[in-house]
């Protein structure tokens, strides 16, 4: 089995998010990075099936300048076999979709993963955009994934329920909560990443189809009304009245 | 030049966030001087398929055949395409549903388009074509600037209000060109809860968290949101501990939620959390510990043992709902 799990790197989940003063740019000093926790299940699910398929490889893709390495090579520890970097600013989805596709046209890869989306940015664009560039089919928001032979069982999260979708490979799958327990790397996977094959490649063209103008923070709610702890029904009444909710 | 919107429907009913997709279209081809194509995909009957005109749309495609009944995206996304370019669409609007994500970026590469999800205002055009979106999971919005002519935007459900207005609209069969191939993911089952309302559409939110202390103490929850008509939730920390499933999860990794009303009850509100819910109108705070972050992200809130305050809350809205039936 040869698999391509696509990564990006983002913000660490606690991270107060702040621009520039002109809101056009988020403002990354002082941030932790990580890997975006849902591509981190997709990395997750795609070892485990590498482990029960005896000779298969996980490769691990990300486009972005060398200040990401360090997300990369902590896939490595995880356990991804190798990985590649597209050397260039990650502008869109569909200029990431389009490096990706560039560079596993060839590959012959029977499973492409993602998470479902990126915590940073939330385009959930990607793994449609590889299945469509590919013209292979794309299953999003996976919470079970297994396979048998050449089939895909997929099971995806709907409003309210679940789809169960089979599905011949090869194909591309986007990671939700549900499909694997993220693994925390070992020292000796740490150890062993350093000298993994971290193969960088130049980016191809790819128009620019759209751009983020700027950004804001939410307004701060005005101040909470306590209500007390006996006056359930006051809290009833401002809800109704109000509010003008219930 | 025309607007064409996707309407997704469940077992030949329209969800709700269909007719905001459609009154979202009806609003964006008046600023935009033209008029509002509605596609439906799969077997939907001609009672259902006009009330898509209440809502705006002057022209209802529906693609009928018995190998569009079952949601394949890469079909769908065929067959969205190529009503865009009989109607001559520039922008395409779907809903940011489950199967919405899945299906957008495939339309918008089929049509060299550009492609926003999660939006959650009409475009500003005074400037080009610009619109706001969810960013950093809840923690902020972007507005992102589009610019190549065919366009696709995905709107966050609850976003937009459903709106009436109705046009006379005529119900077209629209015969798409798709391949086997464009079928090669095949649906085998799907599995709903039909008694429970979903969470991303839900205009009521009753969540919970690690101050339940167990999975066993919920009872109150769903009771809660049963007479609300409300979906249940949960915080991360529950989730992880299985006391709940993964799709309940409301927050920065899980399901951000754009309720009316957002009722926490032992959620401390973690900054991942406070991301999922940021969206909410009204949120309501239910804790026992004065400092718990969340009530400075809250409207309302009361001090005091969940334990207590639930089943008091309960019985308060059965009056309420006895006095006003």
């Amino acid at each position: 089995m040869k698999i391509l799990v696509c990564i990006s790197n983002v913000p660490d989940t606690t991270t107060k998010i702040n621009f520039t003063d002109d809101h056009k740019s988020f403002v990354s000093s002082g941030v932790t990075y990580i890997i975006n926790p849902y591509d981190e299940i997709a990395l997750t699910r795609a070892l485990e099936i590498a482990e029960a398929n005896a000779g298969s490889t996980v490769t691990v893709i990300h486009v972005g300048e060398a200040s990401s390495e360090p997300t990369i090579r902590k896939a490595l520890a995880i356990g991804a076999t190798d990985a590649v970097r597209v050397n260039a600013i990650a502008r869109d989805a569909y200029f990431v979709a389009m490096q990706i596709v560039n560079y596993a046209k060839d590959q012959g890869y029977d499973l492409i993963l993602t998470g479902r989306e990126s915590i940073d940015y939330n385009g959930s664009q990607v793994a449609s955009m590889i299945g469509e560039l590919l013209n292979i089919p794309s299953v999003s928001i996976v919470k079970l994934l297994t396979l048998e032979g050449n089939t895909a069982t997929l099971e995806r999260e709907i409003e309210g329920g679940k789809e169960v979708i089979s599905c011949p490979l090869p194909l591309v799958a986007s990671a939700t909560e549900g499909m694997a327990e993220p693994r925390i790397a070992g020292m000796r996977g740490i150890m062993s990443a350093r000298t993994k094959t971290l193969l960088v490649i130049e980016p191809t063209d790819t128009p620019t189809l759209q751009s983020i103008t700027n950004y804001d923070k939410p307004a701060p709610r005005s101040h909470v009304k306590l209500v007390n702890a006996n006056d359930v029904k006051g809290l009833v009444n401002l809800l109704s009245q109000e509010a003008k909710v219930i | 030049m025309s607007v064409l919107v996707y309407t997704e429907h469940s077992e030949g009913k329209f969800k709700k966030s269909s007719f905001e997709v459609v009154s979202y279209g009806a609003a964006l081809a008046q600023q935009l001087g033209t008029n509002l194509v509605a596609l439906s995909i799969g077997n939907v009957a001609s009672d259902e398929l006009n009330k898509l005109a209440q809502f705006g749309a002057s022209k209802i495609l529906t693609v009928s055949a018995v190998a569009y009944k079952a949601f394949v995206n890469q079909a769908y996304g065929a067959v969205i395409a190529q009503a865009a370019q009989k109607e001559n669409a520039n922008v395409v609007v779907l809903s940011a549903t489950f199967s919405g994500k899945g299906l957008a970026p495939r339309v918008a590469v089929k049509l060299n388009a550009a492609y926003v999800d999660g939006v959650i205002s009409l475009p500003n055009n005074s400037n080009g074509f610009i619109v706001r979106k969810g960013a950093f999971s809840g923690k902020a919005f972007a507005d992102v600037s589009i610019t190549s002519e065919n366009k696709v935007i995905a709107i966050m459900p609850n976003s937009y209000k459903v709106v009436e207005n109705t046009q006379p609209a005529n119900i077209e069969a629209f015969e798409p060109t798709t391949g086997s191939n464009d079928f090669a993911a095949m649906v085998k089952d799907i599995v709903r809860a039909s008694d429970k309302v979903s969470l991303p559409d839900a205009e009521i939110v009753v969540s919970g968290g690690r101050g339940l202390k167990g999975p066993e103490n919920w009872g109150m929850v769903e009771e809660l949101a049963q007479l609300l008509g409300a979906a249940t939730a949960c915080s991360k920390p529950v989730s992880d501990a299985n006391w709940r499933p993964h799709s309940e999860h409301v927050g920065q990794t899980g399901i951000a939620v754009s309720p009316n009303l957002y009722i926490a009850i032992g959620i401390s509100g973690a900054i991942q959390h406070l991301a999922g819910v940021s969206s909410s109108k009204v949120i309501v705070v239910i804790n026992k510990d004065p400092e718990a972050p969340f009530f400075k992200a809250a409207d309302y809130g009361i001090v005091g043992d969940a334990f207590e305050v639930v089943p008091q809350l309960i019985s308060a809205i059965k009056e309420f709902k006895a006095e006003n039936s």
